[in-house]
């Protein structure tokens, strides 16, 4: 009895020491933010990065448009007009736009299917985002791929794809090209919680750290695969560990909701990978409001309302509303006006869009094959 | 004309496209410093540096997806499976990101990638080893496929495929590498969806592919000239696209068809064949289509079973006998 207990006892301490050694080695990997600031939410607030007020008052317009391009986008799937499935990207705006903030227009993004925000970050215009979802000629893929399916070579968008985690190589081959270009481009891909646990997520991110690429890994843990918690799909709670299995630099974004916490982490990894080609692999903390898609409930039993509604008091456009005050950047009138400008912004979308054709039936046969 | 290896010719292609155009390069398993598994990247490496010649883990979905991302952007991979049938693994990655690219992002990104290596049973490398797939690709808008039988072929064919501005999936032959053949002097290509006709005759068609082909196809139709049988047979090169026109003309002369193929009967390419000439053909028809296929089952490990289940001489010379109603 007692030799088992030592035994135990043994294996218990040896569990500490490993994993101590896990996570100090690890945490020795952390990006160090090259901005000379403390992290903390008043020092983000106060010191506002370096970041210009015309920077700043632009983010927080464009996750305002994301929000109400979203609502409105739920209304009209609501209607019948959108059909498919159409994942919602309300409650995660920040990580849209403080993450392409931090990139270049010629550096990649490339995403999951829950896509219409960084697609609208990246400058494709929601007018032909909105018209793709309503399976309109003038669509940004033509009305070939819709809401799950957003695409733009012009804007370095390069998807939009609806198998969870069968882009994430995709991210690593456009790094692996920006290398033997010798380009500088790095590229930004965004994926679910979820996707930690498919083979591909693992075979990318090794091919990522053992070949070099500049690719930034980013996961957006909303904390449910549709309705599966983290901890019932994933042995590894701390997402960004697994990036340790393959010796890639990882950090946790706990504040996802505040864009200039984001925007700082990815600067310094897209920084490094830039000097160096090395990727990184960050998990940014955040909550979708809706449900999984629009055809899910927003609560569901595998989530509650209350945790919802708490969520909800660290909404993204208020924690930069009041950095902007905070800042003295802007006033309650600009936040009116604000909202009259985006609104216009998304009805002239929808007039748009309602006033687009359907494709032409000979389209059917166009994209199969290129010349 | 200079004889080469299929190996050899495979090598010339990838060479010579190489030396072409910067932006082609070669990745997979053991690729680089040990050769090829096969030997097709045989000296390559020492011409072309790790830069272009890359060693990839054993991770199929990973490095087809770092291709086809790399595609997109404006590289021009050539991704070698050491056996096709490893591409299962990548299968996500081919059908759903290289077939569907440039459809699903309205013309945004396209997708030029080869993905080559062999295909086929060997011998008594039993089921998950021997599987011909090719019916299993082109069932998928969007890729071409294609099967040299014979240097020339191999080289001119992947030459074009290398040039291709689309995902092809170049199937080669394990057992066909050290066969030798004649290839032209100097530059050529081979269009997809010209077929050959390999030897003219008029009593039936044969059509057939790759290594049965050469080594079932074209011995059974010696076999049957020797009874005044006389077989046109023909090689289609590219499963897809198709040579229609050159089956249906030959069919229409012949009025009897026989496709041999290493795949399995259910959804195979030989019925897409039967079903077109079946609608093209109809009235020119003397007997109904034959096929010779692999058994339905997967392929066993023994040798007596592993023959009884493959396509074989005997299963021809029977299929043509019964569509000249010789039985």
């Amino acid at each position: 009895m007692l030799s088992k207990f030592c035994f135990l006892f043994c294996n218990f301490v040896l569990y500490l020491c490993v994993k101590n050694k896990v996570m100090q080695e690890y945490s020795i990997n952390i990006l160090q933010p090259e901005m000379n600031q403390t992290l903390s939410e008043n020092t983000v607030k106060t010191n506002l990065l370096g970041l210009s007020p015309e920077t700043l008052l632009k983010w927080y317009d464009e996750m305002l448009l994301i929000r109400r391009f979203e609502e409105k986008c739920a209304q009209l799937y609501g209607m019948g007009k959108i059909g498919g499935f159409c994942h919602l990207y309300n409650g995660q705006e920040a990580i849209a736009t403080g993450s392409v903030g931090a990139i270049n227009p010629e550096d990649y993004v490339i995403t999951a299917y829950r896509d219409h925000g960084l697609a609208i970050s990246k400058g494709l215009e929601p007018r032909r985002i909105l018209a793709e979802l309503l399976g309109k000629s003038t669509g940004s893929t033509k009305g070939k791929g819709g809401s799950m399916h957003l695409f733009s070579r012009e804007k370095n968008f390069l998807g939009g794809h609806a198998i969870v985690g069968g882009h994430i190589p995709l991210a690593a081959g456009a790094a692996f090209a920006s290398k033997y270009l010798n380009d500088k481009r790095v590229c930004l891909c965004f994926m679910g919680d979820g996707a930690t646990n498919i083979g591909e997520f693992h075979e990318a991110l090794n091919l990522a750290a053992l070949w070099k690429l500049p690719v930034i890994y980013i996961i957006e843990n909303n904390k449910y695969g549709m309705g599966t918690a983290v901890d019932r799909a994933s042995a590894v709670d701390e997402l960004h560990l697994k990036a340790a299995a393959y010796n890639m630099r990882n950090q946790v974004i706990e504040e996802g909701h505040n864009v200039l916490k984001v925007y700082q982490y990815v600067k310094a990894a897209v920084d490094h990978a830039r000097k160096t080609c090395e990727p990184s692999l960050l998990e940014v903390q955040t909550f979708r409001y809706r449900g999984h898609s629009m055809s899910d409930p927003i609560h569901g039993h595998y989530r509650t309302k209350e945790e919802v509604e708490e969520q909800k008091k660290l909404d993204p456009i208020t924690v930069m509303m009041e950095i902007l005050l905070d800042a003295n950047l802007a006033s309650g009138d600009y936040f009116d006006s604000a909202e009259e400008r985006i609104k216009a912004i998304v009805d002239e979308c929808v007039a748009f869009t309602e006033n687009s054709p359907e494709p032409p039936l000979d389209e059917l046969y166009t994209d199969i094959y290129a010349d | 004309m200079p004889v080469v290896s299929y190996r050899e010719a495979l090598n010339q292609a990838m060479d010579e496209e190489m030396a072409r155009d910067e932006r082609v390069f070669l990745m997979g398993e053991e690729v680089a410093q040990y050769n090829g598994a096969y030997k097709v990247s045989q000296g390559l490496l020492a011409k072309y540096g790790p830069k272009r010649i890359i060693d990839t883990p054993i991770a199929e979905a990973g490095f087809s997806g770092i291709g086809i991302g790399s595609a997109m952007v404006g590289l021009r991979p050539i991704v070698e499976f050491m056996s096709w049938n490893f591409s299962l693994i990548a299968f996500d990655q081919i059908v759903n990101n290289a077939a569907k690219m440039l459809s699903m992002s309205g013309g945004n990104f396209n997708v030029p990638i080869v993905f080559r290596g062999p295909g086929g049973a060997a011998h008594n490398l039993a089921a998950t080893h021997s599987q011909a797939l090719e019916s299993l690709y082109a069932h998928f808008p969007g890729l071409k496929v294609v099967m040299p039988s014979n240097p020339r072929d191999a080289k001119g064919l992947l030459k074009t495929a290398i040039r291709d501005n689309n995902p092809v999936i170049f199937i080669e032959s394990e057992v066909m590498y050290g066969e030798k053949g004649e290839i032209p002097e100097g530059e050529y290509t081979i269009p997809f969806g010209a077929g050959e006709i390999v030897q003219e005759g008029k009593d039936v068609t044969i059509v057939s592919w790759s290594k049965v082909l050469q080594h079932v196809a074209t011995k059974a139709a010696n076999r049957l000239a020797e009874e005044n049988i006389s077989v046109e047979l023909i090689d289609p090169r590219t499963i897809k696209p198709m040579d229609w026109e050159m089956i249906f003309n030959s069919v229409k002369k012949t009025n009897r068809l026989v496709i041999v193929e290493e795949g399995w009967p259910f959804a195979g390419v030989g019925a897409q064949i039967s079903h077109e000439v079946s609608s093209h053909c109809f009235d020119y028809l003397d007997a109904p289509i034959e096929r010779v296929t692999q058994e339905d089952v997967p392929l066993p490990y023994a040798h007596n079973l592993e023959v009884a289940s493959l396509p074989n001489i005997q299963k021809v010379i029977r299929a043509v006998r019964k569509v000249m109603y010789l039985d």
